[in-house]
């Protein structure tokens, strides 16, 4: 499988795409003011292996990533390149060296077609200065063609789905003759289709010389596709670990301690539906159907897992029942009443619970205090007010409660909120939205870019309010956590109900209800083409 | 777009000096869980792709609006030494020096030093105390005509900065200052009213004025959307000319005056002079303590202020919790209206006694300045309005003692907006800018090159 290093001076399109390197870190720090993200990380990625930095959100993963892409600059320690040291002034300087980077985001330009987003910062031109893109449209053709991408590089990326995009980005990884790929969080925007489809593709990558860092805290395509496995936790390297493995010692590696992936959960004990959706539609400013007819009911006693792709409607439905959307038609019936066309804050007195999909955004004032947001929806009922006239006293009371109830880690509730870190912010969220009597609780995206030991404490919570029969509804784009916490889960695309199944669904029929095929065709197909990767649980 | 995050965080570790011990440990948090602040925790793609970030495209104002209270002290101070170096530029004495500057420079370097200082002695002495005055009563003239000057520029900044808190840049100071200017003055000199009520529906007749002409911009921003700064500007111009057109009408021109110039307000009408007729200073400058503490109050301890906070600092997140935003828009727009209208009414009421079309001088304009130096806090924008009013009381002094112009006191004023508008420049020049993270500043400026597509 190793290729030899082909000097430059014989290049060919052919040869590029084989040439290999052998990449080391030795002795990474980065120190940012007092902050120590990385501390001494040495890593070795042999040439032609898919190496995986496993380690949880916040751990130095993507520092090193960018340290090692150029972006940093290193506080201490140095890049060797074929064991010769390197040094990156920049993300041209990394490219140059044969790295090549795929983020978290992608850095497309949406109105450009494949090609030129491929040429952009690398354009090459005719005679008379007019942009020359055969050239360019000829490699992504050969590209796509040799690892079967199926792209063309004359559509346009915005009508792209998001899986594509990571391809093009691939490729203009590849026509830069990157050696080492670093795919930071890749599958986060994908559906587990795509994921398994990505995963064929960097197997297809390896196999052809080019070495890959495949960033995740996802554990089981960690084990699908890696070699070697180097596990960071705070900044430091814990050691490396076997893609034989089992999860709970990887998980546990992880974090730094026991943790228990499966959730201890009893039957659900559905009592009486107070929560009824009838022929929901909600119609965006540009007249899209973003929900389109959507009908289902929630049981007291109950978890409705809503699961989906990002961007087929979750959010508006959320936001519809809460009194956010504007033009919104059909009946949300909460406790016999109707929601539809009331003020958040009605909705809200009512006794909804919500936990919006951004903490920051949504959720959050960053620069407002823990305790000023642990009463955001609350502030002008007492005992915080009377009148208008509020208590910071009470509100402070109430935060130290809270902060200890759900173990936010902050030394003080008069910290700003935006100061915490992103697990804590959403303890915070969930906090003050589980701190009153609730008809009904809706969190969407209860646990993302949270760590692995508060999930498991976040998990219990809702189960928790479920048991206490409130009707749940959880919107999660993690298939493993709409297996985990749902009774039911219903499953939407572009603004559709594909279906409602129990629990017990397998995660291939969900994957391709996900893609829109409805659950009778799913199941059919999910049988034919169910592999072994696709049907574990993680 | 879907990196904007980066460089936020980039940036806030590039200047890791601007944050209090405490806040630089909890920043370290975040910087932890958000991967030393180089990538935004996993909660971010959802924002990146829906394009949707807090604050917007106003979050630069907004950091200069609320940024630190140092950066405005030292601007002010290097906004006054660069005054100085021009007045030194102007003065005769240090030009006949400058001819012989090699052969003797310290005769120059004495001359730049007295001309400035000089020209500031005497600023201070139109301002603040005069010690040539004959009694004690004349020696603190000077600090009652600040105070006075002061009164109209705090009620008015007070009203740009409440507007600013709840995220809204009220520029139209001015107009609400003309439009209650009128309503008050007429009610002034109009109606015949007995003492007391008569001056307290004056009040109320201006603040109603002011809180009508800025409530009207929050109706028309919550329901229709239009941006307040053109909405405020062109406010601005309605007030002024309507203000023009009305001082020659009957109703409100001075019988046998063809000048436009109203009735002098009736005695009942006007604030009664707080330390006796010697001086100008009249109650408009206690209501204009009063109105600090209440705003202080609002934004702190209530309810309403809370929503305006909340809305200003995140409307997304005030919507999620049930915040109606509209109506917080309506509210602080009227009551950021009224406050410029108690300012319209300390000049028509309190220091001119009659309505003229320069009833708002540039106060409204100056009330933006002074909220900005104030970081519209309530008593930020005190302290602001003092300074200017004192700035505004010394330079008739400093231009009668030492011929200086008034006009250096306005560029001076300039200085302290530019210098606050680039806060970085001040701590440059002070030598607070503590060796840049050069990684971290790097970083920030590469990944912009990543983005724009070299990645």
């Amino acid at each position: 499988m190793l290729q030899p290093h082909i000097p430059s001076g014989t290049d060919t399109d052919a040869s590029r795409l084989v040439r290999v390197l052998k990449l080391e870190l030795r002795g990474i720090t980065k120190r940012f003011g007092t902050l120590l993200a990385n501390d001494h990380i040495d890593v070795v990625v042999e040439p032609g292996q898919i190496h995986c930095l496993l380690g949880e959100n916040g751990a130095g993963k993507s520092t090193l990533m960018n340290v090692l892409y150029g972006l940093y600059e290193p506080t201490e320690g140095e890049i060797l390149i074929d064991d010769k040291p390197v040094t990156f002034r920049g993300p041209g300087d990394a490219m140059a060296a044969g790295i090549g980077m795929v983020h978290q985001h992608f850095m497309l330009v949406p109105v450009f077609t494949v090609a030129e987003n491929v040429a952009l910062g690398a354009e090459t031109t005719k005679a008379g200065g007019f942009l020359n893109l055969d050239d360019t449209r000829r490699k992504i053709k050969e590209i796509s063609d040799r690892y079967g991408f199926d792209v063309d590089p004359d559509a346009l990326v915005e009508d792209l789905p998001v899986g594509v995009q990571q391809r093009v980005e691939i490729i203009k990884a590849l026509v830069r003759d990157a050696r080492v790929l670093i795919l930071d969080e890749p599958t986060a925007v994908l559906t587990p289709q795509e994921t398994d489809e990505l995963l064929d593709i960097m197997r297809q990558l390896k196999s052809s010389g080019t070495s890959i860092v495949f960033i995740s805290h996802k554990l089981r395509e960690v084990k699908a596709v890696s070699d070697t496995i180097t596990v960071i936790r705070r900044g430091k390297v814990v050691g490396s670990a076997d893609p034989g493995d089992s999860t709970t010692a990887l998980a546990s590696m992880m974090v730094g301690r026991a943790v228990s992936l499966t959730l201890d959960k009893s039957p659900a004990k559905p009592l009486e539906k107070t929560f009824q959706v009838k022929d929901l539609t909600v119609i965006a400013p540009n007249g899209q159907h973003t929900v389109d007819g959507i009908s289902f009911d929630i049981a007291r006693g109950e978890i409705l897992a809503v699961a989906g792709v990002q961007g087929n409607g979750q959010t508006e439905l959320t936001e519809a029942i809460l009194g956010l959307q504007e033009r919104v038609y059909g009946s949300i019936l909460l406790d016999n009443v109707e929601l539809v066309g009331r003020s958040v804050k009605d909705v809200l007195n009512a006794g909804v619970g919500f936990v919006p999909e951004d903490r920051s955004v949504d959720g959050l004032i960053g620069t407002f205090s823990i305790a000023e947001n642990l009463v955001l929806d609350r502030y002008d009922q007492p005992p915080f007010a009377k009148g208008i006239s509020m208590s910071p006293a009470k509100v402070l009371e109430n935060a130290k409660t809270r902060i200890d109830e759900f173990d936010v880690r902050t030394p003080s509730g008069l910290l700003a909120a935006g100061t915490l870190s992103g697990g804590n912010q959403q303890k915070v969220v969930m906090a003050r939205e589980l701190s009153r009597p609730l008809r009904l609780f809706i969190a969407s995206q209860p646990t993302r870019g949270v760590d692995v030991g508060s999930i498991e404490f976040l998990h219990k919570r809702i189960v928790a309010e479920r048991d206490q029969g409130t009707p749940v509804m959880i919107i999660s784009t993690e298939l493993d956590e709409v297996m985990e916490l749902a009774d039911r889960i219903a499953v939407l695309y572009k603004g559709k109900l594909v279906g409602i199944v129990p629990a017990g669904t397998g995660r291939d029929v969900l994957g391709l209800m996900m893609a829109g095929i409805p659950q009778e065709d799913a199941a059919a197909e999910g049988h034919a083409t169910a592999s072994p990767e696709g049907g574990e649980n993680a | 777009m879907p990196d904007e995050h980066h460089p936020k965080h980039a940036d806030e570790h590039a200047k890791p000096h601007e944050q209090t011990p405490a806040a630089e440990e909890t920043a370290a948090v975040v910087a932890v869980d958000t991967a030393g602040g180089a990538i935004s925790p996993s909660a971010v793609p959802a924002t990146a792709q829906s394009g949707k970030l807090p604050g917007g495209p106003d979050t630069l104002v907004r950091k200069i609006f609320t940024g630190s209270g140092m950066v405005s002290v030292l601007a002010v101070l290097l906004a006054l030494v660069i005054g100085g170096l021009l007045i030194a530029a102007t003065d005769q004495r240090v030009a006949t020096t400058s001819s012989y500057l090699f052969a003797r420079p310290t005769d120059f370097l004495t001359a730049v030093w007295n001309a400035a200082t000089r020209s500031y002695v005497a600023l201070f002495q139109g301002s603040v105390f005069n010690p040539r005055g004959a009694s004690v009563a004349a020696q603190f003239a000077p600090l009652m005509e600040t105070l006075t000057i002061a009164t109209p520029l705090i009620t008015a900044g007070l009203g740009v900065a409440l507007a600013f808190r709840a995220g809204l840049f009220n520029i139209g100071a001015q107009g609400q200052i003309i439009m209650s200017g009128i309503l008050a003055a007429w009610v002034g000199f109009a109606l015949h009213l007995p003492l007391g009520l008569h001056l307290l529906l004056v009040l109320v007749a201006g603040i109603v004025g002011g809180a009508l002409w800025g409530g009207l911009v929050g109706l028309l921003k919550a329901r229709t959307g239009a941006h307040e700064v053109i909405l405020t500007i062109m406010f601005n111009y309605i007030a002024l000319y309507f203000l023009r057109y009305l001082l020659n009408t009957p109703a409100f021109q001075r019988p046998g005056e063809s000048n436009p110039i109203s009735p002098i307000l009736d005695p009942t009408a006007v604030y009664p002079q707080i330390f006796g007729t010697q001086y100008r200073l009249h109650l408009g400058f206690v209501l204009a303590i009063a109105a600090t503490v209440l705003v202080w109050w609002l934004l702190n301890r209530s309810t309403v202020g809370f929503e305006f906070r909340a809305v200003g600092a995140n409307p997304k997140a005030a919507l999620t919790a049930g915040i109606n935003v509209s109506r917080s828009t309506i509210l602080v727009m009227a009551i950021a209206g009224g406050l410029a209208g108690m300012s319209g009414v300390a000049q028509v009421a309190g220091t001119e006694k009659v309505l003229t079309d320069g009833v708002a001088a540039t106060y409204g304009f100056d009330a933006i300045t002074v909220a900005l130096l104030g970081r519209s806090s309530p008593w930020g924008t005190f302290a602001a309005g003092l300074l200017f009013g004192a700035f505004r009381a010394g330079a008739v002094q400093m231009q009668i003692q030492t011929g200086t112009p008034i006009d250096i006191v306005l560029v001076v004023q300039s200085l302290i907006v530019l210098f606050i508008a680039a806060p970085p420049l001040v701590r440059a020049i002070f030598g607070l800018n503590p060796r840049r993270k050069k990684p971290a500043k790097a970083g920030k400026s590469q990944h912009a090159a990543a983005t724009g597509g070299a990645a």
